[in-house]
């Protein structure tokens, strides 16, 4: 069965987790044998972007060892065969352009979302 | 494929209106005789403890039992009885992760710790899956 | 054909997405899918005839349907008559009737 994450919320508890939860639980589910693509839409598209880092947190005496890596967990999902592709109008209005992104990831507009949702047997929003 | 549906929560009770929703749902399909799954997924993980407590309502000069002040657990074993009443399948899972990051281990009686592998499996099994995400 | 339930469950003026998923909708429908846009808890808001919304009259010119929740249109004091004209309340298990004819459902 093939799935496509449409992921929309970004950052979201991310430094509690240490993970992106949702990017997480596709990587889980694609180790249960998912087929599974990722769109990135909304505040996500920031994930598609190079040289984020959420190292130094530091509560009193606590510091962070295992930040959350969100651009290493994309760069692992397109390695391992994902499809990641994010929405264009939303890296455009945020200023995203294609140099500041990783690499691997495929941009798409809006008119075509139906086209790409008709390839998946479910299409799950997050 | 069974006749069952698929429902992911993720909201931590009391937090926000989906959470009712979501139940109201469950129950709706479980009262036109549908089976339900559900995995609950960070926040949710704690709709079904059990150490929730009602409590009274003084500012509305109401006793712990007036109130009768709504605890998700009892949602849960709501909904496990009327799954009961109606012969439909009823699974409640967990995330087993989430769990231990909220100290969410006193639940319901029937609520099950799994993984995000245990949803996959609910998906594949059911007719459909709704992702109920969080904000 | 595919169908897809779009659910708002946000006040539609707290922020534009209200009117990108309705883009998307309309995209949607546009492709060839049956699409209905389901407003539930506070994306109710959006059903008032006199609310200041272009969407959803540009969703019935896509030939989008749109639903709101009996519930939460009470819980919101939006009455019948209040309606916008395209906008048809429905209990619940609207919801749950989609979901068993497979109807695929974004929740926002």
């Amino acid at each position: 069965m093939r799935v496509l994450q449409v992921v929309e919320s970004a950052y979201r508890a991310t430094l509690e987790e240490q993970d992106d939860t949702v990017l997480w639980f596709t990587r889980a589910i694609r180790g249960a044998g998912a087929a599974a693509d990722v769109l990135l839409t909304g505040t996500a598209v920031n994930y598609a972007v190079r040289g984020q880092s959420a190292a130094g947190l530091r509560i009193g005496a606590w510091s962070q060892r295992h930040p959350p890596a969100i651009e290493t967990e994309i760069t692992k999902l397109v390695e391992s065969g994902a499809r990641v592709v994010a929405l264009s109008e939303d890296l455009a209005e945020r200023g995203i352009a294609k140099e500041a992104m990783l690499p691997g990831i495929e941009s798409l507009g809006r008119k075509s979302l139906g086209g790409l949702f008709a390839q998946y047997d479910r299409v799950w929003k997050w | 494929m069974s006749t069952s549906l698929t429902f992911l929560l993720m909201d931590a009770p009391y937090e926000q209106s989906r959470t009712a929703t979501a139940f109201r749902l469950l129950s709706a399909a479980v009262e036109r005789g549908i089976g339900v799954r559900v995995f609950a997924y960070e926040g949710a993980v704690s709709l079904a403890v059990t150490q929730q407590k009602p409590h009274a309502n003084a500012l509305h000069g109401r006793s712990l039992e007036e109130e009768a002040h709504p605890t998700p657990h009892l949602w849960v074993s709501a909904l496990m009885e009327a799954a009961k009443e109606k012969g439909v399948e009823l699974d409640w899972v967990n995330c087993g992760l989430c769990v231990d990051e909220r100290g969410a281990t006193e639940v319901v009686a029937g609520v099950r710790r799994g993984s995000p592998a245990d949803f996959w499996k609910m998906a594949t099994e059911t007719a459909n899956t709704v992702v109920i995400p969080t904000r | 054909m595919t169908s897809y339930l779009v659910v708002e469950s946000r006040d539609p003026f707290e922020s534009h997405g209200f009117a990108r998923r309705c883009e998307l909708a309309a995209a949607l429908k546009a492709d060839g899918a049956t699409v209905t846009v389901f407003l539930v808890e506070n994306g109710v808001i959006a059903a008032r005839g006199s609310a200041r919304l272009r969407e959803l009259e540009e969703l019935a010119r896509s030939g989008v349907a749109v639903i709101a929740d009996e519930f939460s249109l009470r819980e919101r004091g939006i009455a019948v008559p209040d309606l916008a004209a395209t906008v048809k309340p429905v209990p619940i298990e609207a919801v749950v009737e989609q979901m068993t004819l497979g109807v695929r459902v974004l929740w926002n």
